[in-house]
C-alpha cells in the first residue's frame, strides 16, 4: 500500500470524505424532516391528546415489550397497526373502548402466557393513548407492515 | 506500565466488568421469561429486565472505552493524564448515575416526573438527570484527554480515538431532543443509536485495535496508521448514509430505500478491512508477545464483528428483505452478534492486554481466559443461530402467511429454550473471564518450551 498512498493522503481523504457525507446527510435530513411533517404524518393533526398519549407510552416503557413501526422489543405484538387490526382506525370512540377493555384485562395471569402488566390509567389517559396509536397508524409507512398481523 | 496515570483504567475496567456480569445475568433472566413467562411478571416485568440488560450493556462498553483511552493515551502522547482527579470524579458520576438508573427502573420511582422519572424511548430510558450527568461526565472526560493529547505527541491513534469520542458525546445530545411527532422522534433517535454503533464507535474500535496490533505484533507504526485511516474512512463514508436502512418504514421519504440499501451494504467494507488488518498484522508481525489471550480476543473481535455486523447486518439490510424481517427475531440475532463481536470482544481484548501490565506482572492464566473466549463466543454464536432460525420461521408465518403474532410465538418455544441454554454458557464464560483476569497468582498450565526451527532443518 506504501506505493499507492501515503499516510497523510489517507488522512486527508478520511477528513474530506467524511465532511462530504455529513453534508449530504444533513441536507437529506432537512428534506426528510419537512417531508415527515408535511406529508407522511399530515393526514391527522398532531393534537394535544396525541402528544400526551405519546408521553404515556414513554413513561411506561411500552416499547421494551412491543414494537412500534417495527422498532422496539420483540416480546409482544406490533402496535403501529393495532388500530387497523382491531378495525377501529376510523372510530375513535370504539378505539378508546377497545383499548380500555384491553388495558383493564391485564395482567391475564394465564399460566404459560406472556404477561402484560396492569397499569392503573385514567379514562383520560387511555383516550390519549388510543389517539396516539391511531395517529401512528395513519402515518405513511410505505406499506409496512405487510399484513394486519404486524 | 510506563506512566502512573494509566492505572486510572483499572477502576474503569473493574466497574465495567461488574456491569458486564449484571448485563448478561439480566439477559439470562429475560431469556428465561421468554420460556417461563409468568416468572416475576408482577414484580419485575419483562420491559424492566430488558432495560437493565440493554442499558448496562451500553454503560459498561462506554466505561471500557473511557478506561481504554486513559490507558493508551499516556503511552501514545508520552505524558501523564492531565488530571487523574477529574478522571476519578468522572467515574464517580457515572457510577452514581448507573445506581440511580437501576433503582429508578426496578422500583419504578417518580413515574411521569420529567426530571427524575424514566424516559422510555428504547435504549435512552435514563431519567433526564442521569442524561445530564452523562453529558457532564463526558465533558470532563473530553477536557481531560484532549488536554493530555494537545500537550503531548499526536499520533494517528489518539487522533482517531479523540474524533470518535467527541463524536459519541456530540451525537448523544440528540438524546435530549424528543419531538412530539413520532416519525421525527424516530428519525433523530437513530442519530444516536445508528450513528453511534455504525459510525463513531467504529472509530474508537479501530483506534483501540490499531493500538493492540502495534503492541502485540510489533508492526511498524507507519503501516498501522495508514490502515487505520483507510478503515475509519470507509466506516464514515458508508455508515453515515447507511442510516437510511432504518428509514424505510418509519414515515421517511422513499429515496432512503435505495440510499439505505446501497450504503449500508457497503458498511461491510470497514468490518472486512478490520478483519484483514488484524490477520495481516499478526502474519507480518515480528514480535512474539507473551499475552496470547489478548491476541486471541483481538482476532476474535474483528472476526466476530465481521460476521455479526457485516454478514448478519447484510442479511436483512436490503429494503426488499427488511420489509419482511423488520423487527423480528432476526433483528435480535444480528444485534447480539454485532454488539458482542465488535464492542464486547474489543473491550475484553484491551482488558486482557492491560490488566497484567497495570498489575505489573506476567499475563497469568491465559488458558482460563482463552477458555472463556471460546465459551462466550460459542454461546453467542449458538444464540445467534437459534434466533436466526426462530426469526426465519417468524418472518414466514407472520409476515408472509399473516398468522397472528402470539400464535407464531407459541411455535418458537424450542428456539427460546436453546437461546436460554446458550445464555448459560455466556454467563459462565463471563464469570470465568473476570476470574481469570482478577484472581490467579500463577499459571494453571505451564506453556511448553518452543523449539526454534531454522528453515534448513
Ligand atoms: C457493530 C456494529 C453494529 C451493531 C452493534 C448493530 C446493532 C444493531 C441493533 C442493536 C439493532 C436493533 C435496533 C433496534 O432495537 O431497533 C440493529 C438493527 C439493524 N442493523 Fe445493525 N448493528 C451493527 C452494524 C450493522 C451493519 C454493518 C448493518 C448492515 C450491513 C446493519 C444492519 C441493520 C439493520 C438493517 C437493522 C434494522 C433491523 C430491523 O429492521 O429490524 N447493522 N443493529
Ligand atoms: C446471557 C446471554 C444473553 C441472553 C440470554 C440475552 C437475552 C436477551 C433478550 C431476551 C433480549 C430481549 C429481546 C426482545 O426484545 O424480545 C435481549 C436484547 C438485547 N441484548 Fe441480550 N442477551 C444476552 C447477552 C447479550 C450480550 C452479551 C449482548 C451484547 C453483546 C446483548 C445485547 C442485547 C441487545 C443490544 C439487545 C436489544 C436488541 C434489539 O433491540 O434488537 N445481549 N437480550
Ligand atoms: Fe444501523
Amino acid at each position: 500500500m506504501r506505493e499507492v498512498m501515503t499516510t497523510s493522503m489517507a488522512r486527508n481523504i478520511f477528513y474530506g470524505g467524511s465532511i462530504f457525507f455529513v453534508l449530504i446527510f444533513l441536507g437529506l435530513s432537512v428534506h426528510s424532516h419537512i417531508y415527515i411533517v408535511n406529508t407522511s404524518t399530515a393526514s391527522m393533526p398532531l393534537t394535544e391528546s396525541v402528544v400526551r398519549g405519546k408521553r404515556i407510552w414513554e413513561e411506561h416503557a411500552c416499547v421494551n415489550c412491543h414494537s412500534l413501526h417495527g422498532e422496539g422489543a420483540y416480546f409482544a405484538p406490533e402496535v403501529g397497526n393495532v388500530m387497523t387490526r382491531w378495525g377501529v382506525i376510523d372510530k375513535p370512540k370504539e378505539a378508546f373502548e377497545t383499548l380500555k377493555g384491553w388495558m383493564e384485562a391485564q395482567p391475564s395471569r394465564i399460566p404459560g402466557r406472556r404477561q402484560m402488566p396492569g397499569y392503573k390509567l385514567t379514562d383520560e389517559q387511555i383516550r390519549d393513548l388510543s389517539n396516539f396509536l391511531i395517529w401512528a397508524d395513519k402515518t405513511d409507512t410505505k406499506g409496512w407492515p405487510p399484513n394486519n398481523a404486524g | 506500565m510506563k506512566y502512573e496515570s494509566q492505572k486510572i483504567a483499572y477502576a474503569y475496567f473493574l466497574a465495567a466488568m461488574i456491569l458486564f456480569v449484571v448485563q448478561v445475568s439480566g439477559g439470562l433472566l429475560a431469556g428465561w421469561i421468554y420460556v417461563a413467562p409468568n416468572t416475576l411478571s408482577e414484580v419485575l416485568p419483562f420491559n424492566v429486565v430488558r432495560m437493565l440488560h440493554t442499558n448496562s450493556l451500553i454503560v459498561w462498553l462506554l466505561l471500557g472505552f473511557f478506561g481504554a483511552a486513559y490507558f493508551l493515551i499516556p503511552e501514545e502522547s508520552g505524558r501523564e493524564i492531565h488530571s487523574p482527579a477529574i478522571a476519578y470524579y468522572q467515574l464517580a458520576i457515572l457510577v452514581l448515575g448507573t445506581l440511580g438508573v437501576v433503582v429508578t427502573y426496578v422500583f419504578d420511582l417518580f413515574q411521569g416526573n420529567f426530571l427524575l422519572g424514566k424516559d422510555g424511548r428504547e435504549f435512552l430510558e435514563q431519567p433526564l438527570w442521569v442524561k445530564i450527568g452523562i453529558v457532564v461526565a463526558a465533558l470532563m472526560f473530553l477536557y481531560n484527554v484532549s488536554m493530555t493529547v494537545l500537550a503531548g505527541k499526536k499520533t494517528a491513534i489518539t487522533n482517531v480515538l479523540l474524533i470518535g469520542l467527541w463524536g459519541i458525546a456530540l451525537l448523544f445530545l440528540f438524546a435530549f431532543y424528543n419531538p412530539a411527532n413520532l416519525s421525527l422522534d424516530k428519525m433523530y433517535w437513530w442519530y444516536v443509536v445508528h450513528l453511534w454503533v455504525e459510525g463513531v464507535w467504529e472509530l474508537v474500535m479501530a483506534a483501540i485495535l490499531a493500538y493492540l496490533m502495534l503492541k502485540l505484533t510489533g508492526v511498524d507504526r507507519e503501516v498501522v496508521e495508514k490502515w487505520l485511516y483507510v478503515i475509519v474512512g470507509t466506516s464514515l463514508f458508508t455508515g453515515i448514509l447507511g442510516t437510511g436502512h432504518h428509514y424505510y418504514w418509519i414515515g421517511a421519504p422513499g429515496y432512503w430505500q435505495w440510499i439505505g440499501s446501497i450504503f449500508s451494504t457497503l458498511e461491510i467494507v470497514p468490518f472486512f478491512l478490520m478483519m484483514v488488518f488484524s490477520f495481516v498484522m499478526v502474519w507480518k508481525g515480528r514480535r512474539d508477545h507473551p499475552n496470547k489471550a489478548a491476541l486471541l480476543w483481538s482476532l476474535g473481535t474483528t472476526t466476530l464483528a465481521f460476521f455479526g455486523a457485516g454478514v448478519w447486518g447484510f442479511l436483512h439490510t436490503l429494503h426488499g428483505v427488511n420489509y419482511y424481517t423488520h423487527g423480528t427475531q432476526i433483528t435480535a440475532a444480528h444485534g447480539h452478534l454485532a454488539f458482542f463481536g465488535a464492542y464486547v470482544s474489543l473491550n475484553l481484548a484491551i482488558f486482557t492486554y492491560a490488566f497484567p501490565i497495570m498489575r505489573n506482572r506476567d499475563p497469568y492464566n491465559q488458558v482460563l481466559n482463552m477458555a472463556s473466549f471460546w465459551l462466550m463466543s460459542g454461546g453467542m454464536a449458538f444464540m445467534t443461530f437459534v434466533l436466526t432460525f426462530a426469526g426465519t420461521i417468524q418472518t414466514h408465518l407472520q409476515r408472509v402467511m399473516g398468522q397472528n403474532y402470539m400464535e407464531v410465538q407459541d411455535q418458537l418455544v424450542l428456539f427460546y429454550y436453546m437461546r436460554f441454554g446458550a445464555g448459560i454458557a455466556v454467563v459462565l464464560g463471563a464469570i470465568l473471564f473476570v476470574y481469570a483476569i482478577l484472581v490467579p497468582q500463577r499459571e494453571a498450565i505451564e506453556p511448553g518450551k518452543r523449539d526454534v526451527l531454522s528453515p534448513a532443518e
